[in-house]
Parts: structure tokens; C-alpha cells; sequence
């Protein structure tokens, strides 16, 4: 018998959440449940059509599971596009504010969504399918725990269409990246808990002796998230049938809580995780081991230390002790090292292999990403040292600086991961396009340098305008002036952000054609088939 | 318990234990023979295509 358990449990769930909403307190929490029944609903029905009384296959026990991570690198793609959608509409609205529809479309309530559907939707897939992918093939073992995979991954999603709904709907707490209200929190942690035991599940039954460096890097993103996660969130609900509830913390601590939270979701979330990434599908797509295997074990061990202590440069000049603004600030620039040297381990992995970057389009934007993350680990620790930060504080800079490790290192490297698993998820011989990966790498390039490059101008002059004096000691700009001075900055944002979300758009028509197992009728790249070879004889 | 006595803790013993957990990493990667772990190690993902199978006279 299959699908029978899932079945009952998912259908006792959809009548759960229909309860909930019948005794609802307020009118977002009923709408919540209600929009959960609905997908329970109709993940029963597609479960009932699924429940097969024929007895149940063994899993082969010498085959990775796959099934998981077929979904994921679909789903992954999928909240790319959307995410960089989002990402352009409130660029727009920030150039045009009456772009959309208020209240659910405004502003306030789409940047949180859009930061969720990058950080959370398109990166947290990602790395919960390549997680999924990299384990098994490091360990040779397939992924342990059953249907644990599936649940992962479809919680997950049910997490994110919780927080995005509650966006829309104005359900928050108001903390930033930690938007969702506490009972979307304890799903998230039902789900990583889940998470966590599949991975460690599957690193215990690893056949391979070592467990290799990527692992240590996704485990210490999932460990690290859970502890997050769960300390910035405590919170007091004010009914337990409502959606509004109250944090622990009061204050100062807080803003730090929510800090050491926010600065180590970037670290641990995007950086340990996506290096995860790129320790794996960097060597794999060049075909030679990575520069120096003890260099990546420096890095790791370096990196987790000293990253957890980041956060309070996110509070310079505020009621943040000063000896506290002054160790994040020290910890964020000793990160230079670790995060250099990783950088340079993932450059030098192509040494003697440099010729690819000319003719294999996905190492180049392997390589671009690898890249990114040196220059981004480089302005961050600039922007933490309290001199700069009382500069590029609360201005555009912070955003271009976001942008270029998210779109140039969170975004390239999954791209070049999903370029590198689909075709071998799907047994396909290679992928549809390969010119298209070209045509999606220049894009991206220029759309992120485009963004980037504005951000710093637009986010320097707010900087000097805001404190501007006088020689009375008046301030010479209002701040609806700094404002005006924006525009022309705002809307070349946009079409960098536009650049960006062709490129997603034309790998998602690419890596579609490759799962349907087409193949474009294109000249090959120049160089990458060797002049010299022969047929067959 | 109160702040300043968690304080206390991590920076002195939280501290050192740290550091000394770094050390060890350090001093581990750089015993004689590692390096030919090292090497070895880099090279699990270039063959994994396959699960290994499994060893029939353990079932």
C-alpha cells in the first residue's frame, strides 16, 4: 500500500486548519487557515488519486532519491522568476510609488516579500534540494528516512506560501527577514527539525569514510538557522487562535536579538550554505578536485566562528552598548580572511583549467559567482568599520552591497548548480542551449552591474546629503530633497533589476526545454570541442 | 543567573574553548600525512556517480 499514511494525515490536517479558522480570533489568522485548508485540500485530493493498494516497492537502497530534488530545482526556478519579478515592481514603485494596488500591493507590504521570496523561496529551495543532492553523492547514500525528503520539501513550501499570504494580508512582526507571526514560526521549526534529521540521517549511513567539506558547510547552515531561528522568534502570542503576538525581548536587546539574527541569516543562510554549493558543483563542472582541500576546512572552521559575532555592526550609534558595536566591527573585518581565502580556493580550483571560462559558459558564471563573493565579503567588513558605516548607513549603498552577494553570488552560483543537476536529474544528455547559458550569464552580469554600481552612487549622495551642514550648523538638504535626488538613480535600478530577471527568465525557458528533452540546433562555443578530434572509427 | 554572568563565561571559557577547538583543526590539518588525506578527500565528489554496492555478505 502507498501514499496511505500521507493521505489520512495530510486529510486530518486540511479538517485541523478548517477548526482553526471556524474559532479564529481575528480575520487574518481565519484567512490563514483558510488558505492553508485549501492547499491541504487539495493536496489530499492529488493524494487520494495517488493512494495505490498494490504492495509497496522497496526502495533500492543503491539508488540516490532523486524524486525530491527533481521538484525542488523546478520549484527553485520557479520562485527565482518570481522573486526578481517582485524585485523589479518595487524598484518601479520606488521610482513610481502609485504603481500598484494599496494596500495589499504597496510598498511596505511587497519588499517584504520580495526579500522573502529570494532569501527564503528561491535560495532556501535551492539549498534544501542541493543539499539533498550533494549529501547522497558525497556520502553514496541515499537519502535517509523514507518520504522524510518529500515532507521537507513541500512543508517548506507550505511555509513560504504562509509567510507570503501573510505579507500581503499584513500579517508581521516586524522584524526583518523574521516577518511571519509565530504559528508560520513553529512550522518552519516542525520542518527544519525534519530537515536537520534527514540530513544527519543520511551523513550517519554515508558509506564514504570522510564526510566531505560541502556537508559541514549545509550542516552548519541548517544547525545554525535552527538556533537562530528559534531564539529570535520566541515570542508570546496573545491568543492562541490569533495571528498577533509579542516578542520576549524588550528594547536594546531586541534589536540585537533580531540583528545577531538578521547578520547571521546572511552568513549562514547565504554565504555557509551557498559555499556548500560551490565546494561541490564548482569541482564537479571544472572536473578537478578543489585548489586545497586543507584550505576549505580552514575556511569553514574559521568562517562559523567568527561570523556568529557579526551582528552588531548593524546597530553603529544606536543605544547598542559601545563595546558591543566595536566587537561586531572587529569580527566583521578579521572575516576578511576567511572569506578571501575561500574565494581564492574556489578561483585556484580552475588553475590549469582557465581555458573553460572561455568555452564552458556554466563555469563562467560559477567562476563570476566565486567572484562576487570576494567582492562582497570585501565591501560588507568596509561598510562594518563604524567611520564608513556612519556614511552608508540607512542609504542605497547597504542595498547595492545586498544586491551584489545576492545576485552575484547567491543567485550565479544556484544557477550554475541547476545547470549542472538538470540534465543529469532528468538523464538528459546535456542541456537544451548552451548559448543560452551565454546569453543568460551576460544578462545577469550587466544587470547586477548596472545595480550595484548605481546603488553606490545613489547610496553616497544620500549619505552626503543627510549630513550636510551649514556653517550655522543647520542641515542644508531637507530629507524630501535627498528623496528627489534619487530618481534618475531608482529607475536605472530597475532596468538593472529588469537585466536580471530576463536572464532568470531565459534559464527557465532553457532549463524547461531540458527537462522536456529538447535540444536547440546551435553552432557549439567556440573552442569547446577540440580542433583535434577525431570520429569514431 | 544574569547577564553578567553568562558575560563572564563567554568571554573567557566560551572564548578559549573556541579557540582551542580552532587550534586543533589547525594543528590536525598540518600533521605529517594529512596532506595525502587531504588529497584524497578533494577528490569524493569526482566519483560519486554511482552508490557503491552494497557488500552482499552483510544481508
Amino acid at each position: 500500500m502507498r501514499n496511505i499514511t500521507s493521505t489520512i494525515v495530510v486529510g486530518f490536517g486540511t479538517f485541523a486548519t478548517l477548526l482553526l479558522a471556524a474559532f479564529a480570533q481575528d480575520s487574518a489568522f481565519r484567512i490563514h487557515m483558510l488558505i492553508i485548508a485549501m492547499s491541504l485540500g487539495i493536496a489530499t485530493i492529488i493524494l487520494l488519486r495517488m493512494v495505490n493498494f498494490t504492495p509497496a516497492i522497496k526502495d533500492d537502497p543503491n539508488e540516490y532519491m532523486d524524486g525530491p530534488i527533481r521538484v525542488g530545482s523546478i520549484l527553485t526556478m520557479m520562485w527565482g522568476v518570481i522573486g526578481f519579478t517582485q524585485g523589479v515592481i518595487i524598484a518601479s514603485q520606488l521610482a513610481w510609488p502609485e504603481f500598484m494596488w494599496e494596500p495589499w500591493f504597496s510598498f511596505g507590504r511587497m519588499r517584504p516579500l520580495h526579500t522573502s521570496a529570494v532569501v527564503f523561496a528561491f535560495g532556501g529551495t535551492a539549498l534544501i534540494t542541493t543539499s539533498m543532492y550533494v549529501v547522497q553523492r558525497t556520502c553514496r547514500a541515499r537519502l535517509f528516512g523514507g518520504g522524510l525528503a518529500w515532507f521537507v520539501m513541500w512543508g517548506y513550501q507550505l511555509f513560504i506560501l504562509l509567510a507570503a499570504t501573510g505579507y500581503l494580508l499584513g500579517i508581521t512582526q516586524s522584524r526583518e527577514y523574521a516577518e511571519p507571526e509565530w504559528y508560520t514560526d513553529i512550522w518552519l521549526t516542525i520542518v527544519w527539525v525534519a530537515y536537520l534529521v534527514l540530513f544527519m540521517g543520511t551523513l550517519i549511513k554515508r558509506k564514504e569514510p570522510h564526510i566531505y567539506v560541502a556537508n559541514w558547510f549545509y550542516l552548519a547552515f541548517i544547525v545554525t538557522i535552527a538556533m537562530l531561528h528559534i531564539v529570535n522568534n520566541l515570542a508570546m502570542p496573545v491568543s492562541f487562535l490569533g495571528s498577533k503576538s509579542y516578542s520576549l525581548f524588550a528594547g536594546v536587546q531586541d534589536a540585537l536579538t533580531q540583528w545577531w539574527y538578521g547578520h547571521n541569516a546572511v552568513g549562514f543562510f547565504l554565504t555557509a550554505g551557498f559555499l556548500g554549493m560551490m565546494y561541490y558543483f564548482l569541482p564537479k563542472q571544472a572536473e578537478r578536485p578543489v585548489y586545497s582541500y586543507r584550505l576549505s576546512i580552514i575556511h569553514f572552521w574559521s568562517l562559523i566562528f567568527l561570523y556568529i559575532w557579526a551582528g552588531p555592526h548593524h546597530l553603529h550609534y544606536t543605544a547598542l552598548p559601545d563595546w558591543a558595536q566595536t566587537l561586531g566591527m572587529a569580527f566583521s573585518i578579521m572575516l576578511w580572511m576567511p572569506s578571501w581565502g575561500g574565494m581564492i580556493n574556489g578561483l585556484m580550483t580552475l588553475s590549469g583549467a582557465w581555458d573553460k571560462m572561455r568555452t564552458d559558459p556554466i563555469i563562467r558564471m560559477m567562476v563570476l559567482a566565486v567572484a562576487f563573493y570576494g567582492m562582497s565579503t570585501f565591501e560588507g567588513p568596509v561598510m562594518a568599520i563604524k567611520a564608513v558605516n556612519g556614511l552608508s548607513h540607512y542609504t542605497d549603498w547597504t542595498i547595492g552591497h545586498v544586491h551584489s552577494g545576492a545576485l552575484g553570488w547567491v543567485g550565479m552560483i544556484t544557477f550554475g548548480a541547476l545547470y549542472y543537476m538538470v540534465p543529469r536529474l532528468w538523464n538528459r544528455g546535456g542541456l537544451y542551449s548552451i548559448r543560452m547559458v551565454n546569453w543568460h550569464f551576460w544578462l545577469a552580469t550587466l544587470g547586477i552591474v548596472i545595480y550595484a554600481s548605481v546603488m553606490w552612487v545613489s547610496g553616497i549622495t544620500q549619505g552626503l546629503m543627510w549630513r550636510e551642514y551649514d556653517s550655522q550648523g543647520f542641515l542644508v538638504y531637507s530629507f524630501a530633497e535627498s528623496v528627489a535626488a534619487m530618481k534618475p538613480y531608482y529607475i536605472l535600478r530597475m532596468i538593472g533589476g529588469l537585466l536580471y530577471l530576463t536572464g532568470g527568465c531565459v534559464m527557465a525557458y532553457n532549463i524547461w526545454m531540458t527537462i522536456l528533452g529538447r535540444k536547440r540546433n546551435e553552432r557549439p562555443i567556440p573552442g569547446s570541442i577540440p580542433a583535434n578530434a577525431q570520429p569514431a572509427e | 543567573m544574569d547577564y553578567g554572568i553568562f558575560r563572564e563565561f563567554a568571554d573567557s571559557w566560551g572564548l578559549v574553548y573556541m579557540f582551542v577547538i580552532w587550534l586543533g583543526v589547525l594543528i590536525m590539518l598540518f600533521l605529517p600525512g594529512s596532506k595525502s588525506k587531504a588529497i584524497d578527500a578533494a577528490g569524493i565528489p569526482l566519483r560519486d556517480e554511482t552508490i557503491v554496492p552494497e557488500d552482499k555478505n552483510n544481508e
